[in-house]
């Protein structure tokens, strides 16, 4: 489903602040893989998102998406491919707009927008519907500008945004990191419960060593620009904080210091 | 008095047009584009010049209207394309238009007196001049603000809006942000252009220097009507930038006649726009928001 092979992304190129964000990335997901990816700050977690998103370019190196070659392709054209959600719950939502309005640009993500009317009565009754199973009483507000609700609901509403249109890759860069634990617990429920229902091949980016191991069937560590660990199948449904922490150490040859990380 | 409000009306009116132009870059895509400084008087010239050689004043109205349109997608290239500022795209189409708005109109000034314009059918149709602009200035504005009504209620519309507003969700949602901007520029310009071309068939005159200070009155017509009339919905919003605009001409009026030199009616104007930019401050430091919590957390 998805394929990275050799991805390079340098920042600020010929200048003192130059930063190699991707080393030498290759990554291969097949259909249904949920992927947590872990790593300290600076270690490419959403330099790599935001490259498969189409946010960057890759210096060198291809990625591709379903099949299609995405590696020169713009952001908004990629977008057709993917569903997204990002650590700012203020970037996933327009918050002027009503959180039916939302839904509707969502809805059509990857068709052809044209004159017709933004929104179906047909729509609202199926948005009406999804937000209910959501549990979070949004379905008696979808007049409400989305300004107005919590970030855990709107985080909640980027979710939902994501996978109104199924994507064929789930990205989710470290989209509870901003929320209270509760609702962190929340809303990783229901990405869980959204994956699981649509068997969405997902990416999920977390600093939370604890929710990487419990979470997906595959778990990927960064350090410094590069995978370190890919642990998945058996071996990671056993694996312990602790152990991963002592992998870490042998693979990168240095002890995995984050200290957000380790807090969590 | 009558006679003030009624002058004060049909120039309303017909800035109006202009200031839903100004309102759809300001408001909708947050961008303040000074490209309808060079717009508004690119529309003046195109219909000047129309006129002048004898075309029929409507068609001559449209063409500036699609020469407004046309300097709007210059400035969206420069913005988004090119990845200028979108302040400073603005101001360089604004100061190639004048160049350009010469070279159409080919003297600073061109009369139109004596000539057929958009008014005249409907002063034939017995209406005194005055009525007569009112009454294209009212049919105007009401087909333009159905016209936008509909337009921002659909795919586009909304991905339009939706750019003004945060332009990573657009994108993520694969809308191309640089094809909204540039559109919404296109828009916005067009009707900045078509306001200016009415407005010199109403002063029968078109003059290189007319769309100085332009922007500052579009503004100053958008928040007072935002302020006085309301923002409770979309209709209301853009019904409401032409009553913004018939009150700002209200208000000239009326400093006018108590004697105010029209030389510095520039400044008096760009005070006001201050003053009413810091009304919601000002209002929130006399009056502070009441916030009322209803059942269930629900906004009251």
């Amino acid at each position: 489903m998805l394929r990275i092979d050799g991805a390079y992304k340098i920042f600020n190129p010929g200048t003192v602040n130059r930063k190699m964000a991707l080393r030498n990335v290759s990554l291969s997901m097949k259909e249904g893989d949920f992927i947590t990816l872990i790593g300290g700050n600076g270690a490419g977690k959403s330099t790599l998102l935001n490259c498969i998103a189409g946010v960057y370019g890759v210096e060198k190196g291809s990625i591709n998406i379903a099949g299609i070659d995405v590696t020169k392709s713009s952001e908004y054209k990629r977008a057709a491919l993917l569903g997204r959600v990002f650590q700012d719950p203020m970037m996933g939502t327009a918050s002027d707009m009503i959180l039916e309005e939302n839904l509707a640009l969502a809805l059509r993500r990857g068709k052809p927008r044209g004159l017709r009317w933004g929104i179906s009565n047909k729509e609202r009754e199926t948005y009406r519907e999804l937000l209910s199973h959501l549990g979070l009483g949004l379905e008696k507000r979808l007049n409400v500008k989305v300004k107005l609700l919590s970030g855990g609901q709107r985080q909640a509403i980027t979710l939902l945004m994501a996978t109104l249109k199924k994507p064929k890759l789930l990205l989710l860069d470290e989209h509870t990191a901003a929320l209270d634990p509760k609702t962190a617990g929340i809303v990783l429920e229901l990405t869980e419960r959204l994956v699981h229902e649509n068997g969405l091949t997902t990416l999920m980016v977390t600093h939370n060593m604890r929710d990487a191991i419990r979470y997906g069937n595959r778990l990927i560590m960064m350090h410094d620009g590069r995978i370190f660990l890919d642990i998945q199948g058996e071996e990671k449904s056993k694996l312990t904080v602790e152990e991963l922490l002592t992998r870490f150490g042998s693979a990168s040859g240095q002890e995995f210091s984050y200290d957000r990380a380790l807090l969590s | 008095m009558f006679e003030v409000i009624k002058g004060a009306l049909s120039l309303g009116l017909l800035w109006g047009i202009m200031t839903i132009g100004v309102y759809i870059t300001y408001r909708i895509l947050s961008i303040a584009d000074l490209t309808v400084e060079g717009s508004i008087t690119l529309g003046a010239a195109i219909a000047a010049h129309a006129i002048t050689r004898g075309m029929n004043p409507y068609l001559g109205t449209l063409l500036a209207l699609f020469g407004g349109m046309a300097a709007g997608f210059c400035t969206g290239i420069l913005h988004t394309r090119l990845k200028i500022p979108a302040l400073l795209s603005g101001i360089l189409t604004m100061i190639a238009l004048y160049s350009i708005n010469l070279r159409v109109m080919g003297k600073a000034n061109v009369s139109l007196l004596r000539m057929d314009n958009v008014y005249t059918v409907f002063e034939n149709l017995g209406l005194e001049p005055t009525w007569a602009i009112i009454t294209l200035g009212a049919i105007g504005v009401v087909v333009i603000v159905c016209l936008l009504y509909w337009f921002f209620g659909t795919e586009i519309g909304c991905a339009i809006r939706a750019t003004g507003n945060n332009p990573y969700m657009v994108r993520a949602q694969g809308i191309n942000t640089n094809s909204m901007i540039i559109l919404g520029l296109v828009i916005s310009n067009g009707l900045v252009s078509l306001g200016g071309a009415l407005i010199a068939q109403n002063q029968n005159f078109s003059d290189i220097g007319m769309g100085t200070g332009s922007i500052v009155i579009g503004l100053a017509s958008v928040i007072i009507g935002e302020v006085l009339f309301g923002k409770r919905n979309f209709f209301m919003r853009l019904i409401s930038l032409a009553f913004g605009a018939i009150t700002y001409r209200i208000i000239i009026a009326f400093v006018l006649k108590l004697g105010m030199h029209s030389n510095d009616l520039k400044l008096f104007t760009a005070i006001t726009v201050a003053v009413a930019l810091a009304l919601p401050m000002i209002k929130d430091l006399l009056n502070p928001p009441k916030i009322v919590i209803g059942e269930g957390g629900q906004d009251a």
